[in-house]
């Protein structure tokens, strides 16, 4: 059995399509299933999108092509949220807000709080949280 | 036979003393039992490292010229009380920017304030000063802008009236809206369950009734050598206590002081609370000497045997209310979850149990190398015999000398 691969994805797309239906035609011309976990319009009336996207790998394929054509950057998710290690203290204040347990303590002995990328749907929730400013966006 | 700290410094500087962290104490003490540890065991070393809003700084910048006495001071915008000599001012780990929009748009985000100030400072990097005073013939100079640093500065150092909290509150909120504390974000309907201690590794935790840890006690803070100064603010030594005679509840507080030279950024940082403001997390660490058997018993203590109490933050806290939900121990908000109300609730901390260790571990091999010596303390902080409580303010309008 082939699974159908889910993969994150952060799409800057410009102001001139802020008003197109991009991602309703990802989902009815591709047959891909999107799941937004983060939609931000700046100020500037640029936007930034997190999407969780899974669908045949050819779907997934045509979909990015078709927003390659419009002119959309994107780049997967695990590369967008960033822990700075020597900041982090192990506190596990950001384990209770991680949606995904992406952030979370696994050896109960060491408390030490482990951050797992492919678990991060770059939420952004961790960011304001964290006391010590541990947690970062790339952009 | 009990042992005199004398005699642990003998064997300390001849590099033979036995040394257990807090943590290792534990084990060794379940296995060989209270009177060999007492009779191998010459010191436990102790760490905490978390938040701890009562902290600050004094700082002399030594005189500009013309001389100056400085009434305001900003370091970084960061606002600095400049109310005693012309060129000391404290600067406080909660202070924030005048500017800063804090909770106008709530929550506020608090990324830069008296905490990041000192650890800027201790850092090493340049910080801005700007300061203004009315002027006087002796201290002429109304205004100054200039960069500073540690280096230059005459004395830098912490004084931090209230730090150690001997146990804490663990946070939860009963609302249906998330809320925004000190203890973190608290998600509704008792969503999460937040503590701030480092339980068994904590120092008042280890010395339940002050024996050893008292005014002049030399201790790690900040990745440097200080001293306990004084009772700490809020001190309670008549809180409630287990059989064990470790309290239940918040209770006894240090105000400790030391060279902010000698401190590092890994054991020192500045916080931001989302809705909250900015703090200062400290690292300290206590070496109790092992004197006899019932110390022995007190350093032993561990996670399951310390319990907290949980308080709601959305009611009764903020109404400054009696009430306890329940309370749980150190080893169940460790392990992750907590029962409340029949609800199984995750756990997070605010304070670092790998730091505090690491801060116990590095104490521990200071006085294995020789280079830190137990001090006897001059004088005891008032324990539950002196009957000191925690009073709060009765706010009362009416009344003052004059009517
Ligand atoms: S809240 Fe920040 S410092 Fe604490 S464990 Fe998470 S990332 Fe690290
Ligand atoms: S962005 Fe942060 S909170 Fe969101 S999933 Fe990733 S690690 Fe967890």
């Amino acid at each position: 059995m082939t699974q159908n691969p889910t993969r994150n994805i952060m799409l800057h797309y410009p102001r001139k399509l802020a008003d197109k239906p991009i991602i309703s035609n990802l989902i009815r011309e591709y047959d891909i299933t999107v799941n937004i976990t983060r939609a931000r319009i700046d100020q500037d009336e640029e936007g930034t999108l997190v999407i969780e996207i899974s669908g045949k790998k050819k779907n997934i394929d045509a979909g990015l092509d078709y927003l390659r054509e419009l002119g959309i950057s994107f780049k997967p998710v695990s590369k967008i949220i960033r822990r700075i290690d020597e900041r982090c203290t192990h506190c596990s204040a950001c384990t209770v807000v991680c949606p995904t347990a992406a952030l979370s303590i696994s050896d109960r002995e060491r408390m030490e709080v482990e951050f797992v990328e492919e678990k991060c749907i770059g939420c952004g929730l961790c960011i304001p949280s964290c006391p010590y400013m541990a947690m970062e966006m790339i952009e | 036979m009990a042992k005199t700290i004398q005699e642990i410094n003998e064997r300390i500087k001849k590099k033979k003393a036995c040394i257990f962290t807090a943590e290792e104490i534990v084990g060794y003490v379940n296995e060989n039992g209270l009177k060999k540890a007492s009779e191998q065991v010459d010191v436990v070393t102790t760490g905490t490292f978390g938040p701890m809003c009562s902290s600050g700084a004094f700082l002399n910048f030594g005189h500009p010229s013309p001389r100056m006495k400085i009434q305001k001071a900003w370091l970084n915008d960061v606002f600095a009380y400049g109310g005693i000599a012309a060129c000391d001012v404290y600067i406080g780990a909660t202070e924030i920017p005048d500017d800063d929009p804090a909770n106008k748009i709530h929550p506020g985000r608090f990324r830069y304030g008296g905490g990041h100030v000192i650890e800027d400072l201790i850092a090493g990097r340049d910080v801005f000063l700007r300061a203004t005073s009315y002027g006087t013939d002796c201290y002429p100079r109304k205004k100054l802008d200039t960069y500073v640093n540690i280096k230059d500065l005459n004395q830098a150092f912490l004084l931090n009236p209230r730090n150690g909290y001997q146990n804490y509150n663990v946070a939860v909120n009963t609302s249906p809206k998330v809320i925004y504390t000190y203890l973190g974000i608290l998600q509704p309907h008792i969503g999460n369950a937040n503590y701030c201690s480092a339980g068994q590794l904590s120092p008042l935790l280890n010395d339940p009734y002050y024996r050893t840890i008292g005014i002049g006690t030399k201790i790690f803070l900040g990745g440097g050598t200080g001293r306990v100064s004084w009772e700490g603010t809020q001190h309670n030594p008549t809180a409630e206590r287990g059989k064990n005679g470790v309290p239940t509840e918040g209770a006894g507080t240090i105000c400790v002081i030391g060279d902010m030279k000698q401190m590092n950024t890994r054991f020192i940082r500045g916080v931001s609370m989302l809705g909250y403001g900015v703090s200062l997390a400290v690292g300290i660490g206590i070496p109790i000497p092992v004197l006899d058997e019932e110390i022995a018993g007190f350093v032993s203590v561990s996670d399951a045997d310390i319990l907290a109490p949980v308080v709601d933050y959305a009611t009764t806290y903020p109404k400054r209310e009696p009430g306890t939900i329940t309370k749980v121990s150190y080893r169940d908000l460790k392990s992750g979850t907590v029962t409340i109300r029949g609800k199984k609730v995750p756990t997070g901390s605010l304070s670092s149990y790998p730091l505090a260790k690491e801060i116990a571990v590095t104490l521990k091999s200071w006085i294995q190398q020789g280079g830190f010596l137990l001090s006897e303390k001059v004088e005891s902080i008032p324990g539950p015999e002196s009957g000191q409580t925690f009073k709060p303010l009765v706010i009362r309008p009416e009344g003052g000398d004059e009517s």
